[in-house]
């Protein structure tokens, strides 16, 4: 097996700025106060993920998920840790983060895939494909700000799911999309896994981590709280413990 | 589950490695495509849904063109004292302007798409790579009326005027490119970095030889600080492109005042802003890593 993405002794640290100007840093010296207060976002992370491996990644709101994400994908760099990774990555950070709404969804689509790192050809090839999927063909050419919060969403997942990506990180972007979309999706990132392609799925939904992954990780205040099988790791959030309201799986 | 062809298994995926692109300008120019989309994706949005569009591009200048001819060759009638006036200021404004339309768009580049680097992993010097092409799209046609007026006044370079082209220009873009890759990151540091960008604007306006001949500033200044105000890039390019197209134009009968060596100078200052460059893309990366949390 090849490792395909190494988490290593990470931390990573955010300054909560609330003294900026020069007179206000100085303010706060005088005073003795910290100058920078900071607030640790992960805390001494640890993990590997094999070549192949599908796993979910979970936790509840600020356990530091987004900041794992954003460290894998290479838009943030750790304090101290290493994080390394091989091959392509696809990230999904936000769906429609590379989108511009003056554009149109034909710009948006050749834009955004040039973003996520294919090249002209490689995107000319697989337009029909990703408009297909997104099944927005008839808004092709309306700017996308016009379209619904749901159909920007279809689109962007369709262009990230058309990367020959080696790593493919997806963060709760199946809370977007209706019904039948979402399982356009899950057949979508279940054929990705089935290729062999690296997926850190992002999600609260323990029905979908069940359904796609074989491992996960669980954060807690930026620690690493378990890493395990999935189903130990629903256990160990208490997730199982909670009445299912709307009956959906725990689905938002 | 259907079979599929497994296309990471036949592929060698290379070493482990950090995530993220830190290989800076190289990897811009490695990037020519997305490159090249962000431009259109600029050019786009900032004429849609207004009422001249790229017209703005030629009306601004001509505008402020008009404006200095008017006051400073009529009203404090400098048009008796430099020949060809007109091409005199055309000459400089072409590069004055350039510089401060890149400093300003670059300078807000990284900021302007923050929604991209918060969350998408490209090379942040895209942004203002792309500032300055988008300038330079702009530029190129007001170098065509530049070259279309010289010839019709009677433009006959001689070879330094052809090397002296090439050199402002090569200046100017190395100059903006330094400047734009910068500001931007430190703009992302110091939101009040915008007040420090129009005084630089303002400043370079007034410190080349634009609205007043380098005659006068030889006379005022003497050996000493000539040398001081030629270390300003700017003031070299609009010096530089003066020699290609308005001394060239101007009748052999009047005099036209040019610093000593320009051409050496010039290749000097083209070396010194190639170092810029690099000290430009170390401040860059410096910032970047700290951009997606600080925007």
């Amino acid at each position: 097996m090849t490792e395909s993405v190494v988490v290593d002794h990470v931390s990573k640290q955010f300054t909560l700025q609330n003294a900026r100007t020069l007179k206000q840093r100085l303010v706060r010296r005088v005073e003795g106060q910290e100058t920078n207060p900071k607030f640790v976002a992960l805390d001494d992370v640890s993990f590997t993920v094999e070549q192949g491996e599908a796993i979910g990644l979970m936790g509840l709101n600020g356990s530091g998920k987004s900041t794992l994400l954003k460290l894998i994908s290479g838009v943030l760099r750790p304090d101290s840790g290493s994080v390394l990774t091989r091959g392509r990555i696809a990230g999904l950070i936000e769906v429609t983060a590379g989108f511009h709404p003056q554009l149109s969804g034909r710009e948006n689509i050749f834009l955004n895939a040039a973003i996520l790192g294919m090249g002209e050809t490689e995107v000319q090839g697989k337009f029909d494909e990703i408009v297909e999927f997104a099944g927005i063909g008839r808004l092709l050419d309306t700017p996308v700000g016009r379209y619904s919060s749901g159909m920007f969403a279809r689109l962007g997942f369709s262009v990230a799911a058309a990367v020959d990506s080696d790593i493919f990180i997806i963060d709760e972007v199946l809370a977007v999309g209706d019904p039948p979309f979402k399982k356009k999706c899950i057949k979508r990132i279940k054929q990705v896994r089935d290729e062999g392609r690296t997926i850190v799925f992002v999600s609260h939904n323990t029905t979908q981590v069940k359904r796609l992954c074989t491992r996960a990780v669980v954060l807690e205040e930026g620690r690493l709280g378990f890493d395990g099988s999935v189903a130990d790791a629903v256990h160990h959030l208490r997730y199982d413990d909670d009445t299912d309201e709307d009956g959906d799986g725990g689905e938002i | 589950m259907t079979a599929v062809a497994d296309p990471v298994g036949d592929r060698d995926l290379g070493p482990l490695q950090p995530p993220g692109d830190t290989t800076g300008l190289f990897g811009v120019a490695r990037r020519r495509y997305l490159l090249k989309l962000l431009v259109q994706k600029e050019l786009k949005v900032r004429y849609q849904a207004s009422l001249l569009g790229l017209a703005w591009s030629y009306l601004k200048p001509l505008v402020r063109f008009s404006m200095y001819f008017f006051v400073l060759g009529l009203v404090l009638d400098l048009r008796g004292e430099i020949p060809m006036f007109a091409l005199h200021i055309f000459a400089a404004m072409i590069m004055v302007q350039f510089f401060t339309d890149t400093l300003n768009a670059g300078t807000k580049s990284v900021i302007k798409n923050k929604s991209l680097v918060r969350k998408m992993n490209v090379p942040r010097e895209m942004f203002p790579v792309a500032s300055l092409l988008v300038t330079t799209y702009h530029t190129g046609p007001q170098y065509l009326i530049l070259i279309i007026a010289c010839l019709f006044l009677g433009w006959s370079p001689d070879p330094d005027a052809f090397a002296a082209a090439v050199l402002g220009i090569a200046i100017m873009l190395t100059i903006s490119l330094a400047v734009a890759l910068a500001f931007s990151a430190l703009n992302v540091s110091f939101r009040d970095f915008g007040n420090f960008v129009e005084t630089i604007g303002m400043l370079v306006l007034w410190s080349a030889p634009m609205l007043y001949p380098w005659e006068f500033v030889a006379e005022l200044l003497g050996p000493v600080g000539e040398q001081i105000y030629l270390a300003n890039p700017v003031a070299m390019a609009v010096l530089l492109n003066q020699r290609a197209f308005w001394v060239p134009t101007v009748d052999p009968d009047d005099v036209t005042y040019m610093p000593d060596h320009l051409l050496v100078h010039g290749v000097v200052m083209l070396v010194v802003c190639v170092g810029l460059v690099a000290v430009a893309q170390w401040i860059f990366s410096r910032h970047e890593r700290a951009f997606a949390e600080k925007l």
